[in-house]
């Protein structure tokens, strides 16, 4: 099933849902039809913008306390490849499919590994749009879906792998790039509705290892200190650390989820670049050659179990 | 025991009368904030597909952790349940220092555009400027 028409005003949204009927994928339910009216309140909206602007008073800082009591949450503090994708495509084309990797082994039978390898395909979808590949998006969209019913996720998300093909099919790559994001949070709410909420935070760390390996190498291919700086996310991978060890102790003792946790640590140093913020050529190989290795275990270490 | 039987029924049935009137606020904020980051998108920005909601009381702020990326353009999007809703949105950076943002005041809903020049974490600040009761309030943002 086709996940819904594109641009469904939100006046469609129904007001009367609970809190658990709020759909995954905010797109279909944001878009204005394009034309003159839309365009006029955009423009409304960007005038108003710079008047307001002009007027504004600067607000006082934010003590430490408030900054440690901030919301942080895996849906809106942990940026999708999708984001970072586009940050690296600003002053060119990269060449995506110098980026792509070897397919990986399907036949994983623990769950973490599962969850990780989950993140780094979603990851792998988000290269093949970049790159325009109908073929390779529909393989890898196809992958997904499999590591995503050996978790046990709803029939929600399972419908989202035939609305992937046709979006393949008919090019329709922004349409796509919404699709999968929808579909990894999708995947995630399921995981979350089934128990397994502490699986969520592997997929977002696999995209997270999956996205940052493949920026660096686009980067070490062709240096710019200016596209280097989207490397820089200590705060994201303390984050994510944070919630790794929130995880359940038995979990967390799984050989290949100790061994992940471990590497953080390491990577999280490596990811600061203190004073500019701008990563030298060294660094940014330093910070490939890690998870470039922590891909490939996660890719490739023996089931614990 | 009856009595406990029906007691305990009472109170659940009250609970998720609750949750599902907190359930609609929620839903229509999500909706006003959609509305206003649709404007956006029509400008190139995607919509990212995920939110934060809940309800803040008038004098306190809520102050949400995002990670951004150099290069990149943002708007953050709040859209409120109460249509009387006044409040701001503000971008503070990782040192909790005030970022120069464009910002958009509309009715129940109000916006600020951010290009930052460090990745990093940042963090949108949605704090009321009025009214006596608790509103419940939604962020989206966008970026392209």
């Amino acid at each position: 099933m086709m996940r819904g028409s594109r641009f469904v005003s939100t006046e469609t949204l129904a007001v009367t849902a609970h809190a658990s009927d709020i759909p995954v994928g905010n797109r279909r339910k944001g878009r204005y039809p394009a034309g003159m009216p839309v365009r006029a309140r955009l423009a409304a909206v960007l005038f108003v913008a710079s008047l307001c602007n002009a007027h504004a008073a600067d607000p006082a800082p934010l003590t430490p306390e408030q900054l440690a009591g901030a919301i942080r949450s895996d849906t809106i503090t942990i940026p999708t490849p999708g984001e970072l994708f586009a940050a690296l495509s600003k002053p060119g084309k990269p060449n995506w499919v110098g980026q792509y990797r070897e397919p990986i082994p399907m036949a994983y039978r623990n769950r973490a590994q599962i969850a990780l390898n989950l993140g780094g395909l979603i990851a792998d979808g988000f290269i093949a749009i970049e790159a325009q590949d109908t073929q390779q998006v529909k393989n890898i969209g196809g992958d997904i879906i499999k590591l995503a019913k050996a978790l046990g996720v709803s029939e929600n998300v399972l419908s989202r792998g035939k609305s992937i093909n046709e979006f393949a099919e008919n090019n329709q790559w922004e349409a796509l790039q919404e699709e999968l994001e929808a579909t990894q949070n999708e995947v995630k709410t399921s995981m979350e509705s089934n128990r397994d909420q502490d699986f969520v935070i592997l997929v977002s760390l696999g995209g997270w290892v999956r996205g940052t390996q493949v920026v660096s190498g686009s980067i070490m291919n062709d240096y710019n200190p200016e596209i280097a700086k989207v490397l820089r996310q200590p705060a994201l991978v303390s984050f994510i650390q944070a919630k790794v060890k929130d995880m359940s102790p038995e979990l967390q003792d799984e050989p290949l989820v100790k061994s992940v946790s471990g590497q953080l640590s390491d990577i999280q140093k490596l990811v600061a670049f203190p004073g500019s913020g701008i990563p030298s050529a060294e660094e940014v190989a330093r910070l490939n050659g890690a998870v470039t290795k922590l891909m490939e275990e996660i890719a490739s270490k023996p089931d614990a179990k | 025991m009856k009595r406990l039987i029906i007691c305990s029924l009472f109170a659940a049935l009250s609970l998720a009368s609750i949750r599902a009137a907190e359930g609609d606020k929620e839903v229509q904020a999500r909706n006003v904030a959609l509305n206003l980051a649709g404007a956006f998108s029509n400008d190139g920005f995607k919509i990212r597909d995920g939110h934060w909601s809940g309800a803040i009381k008038p004098g306190d702020r809520a102050l949400v952790a995002v990670n951004l990326y150099a290069g990149n353009q943002y708007w953050f999007s709040v859209g409120a349940e109460d249509e009387d809703a006044k409040f701001a949105v503000q971008v503070f950076d990782e040192n909790g220092k005030p970022v120069k943002a464009d910002d958009y005041q509309g009715d129940a809903t109000a916006a600020a555009g951010y290009s930052p020049t460090i990745s990093g974490q940042y963090f949108v600040s949605i704090a009321p400027s009025g009214g006596e009761q608790a509103s419940t309030y939604c962020l989206v943002y966008s970026y392209k």
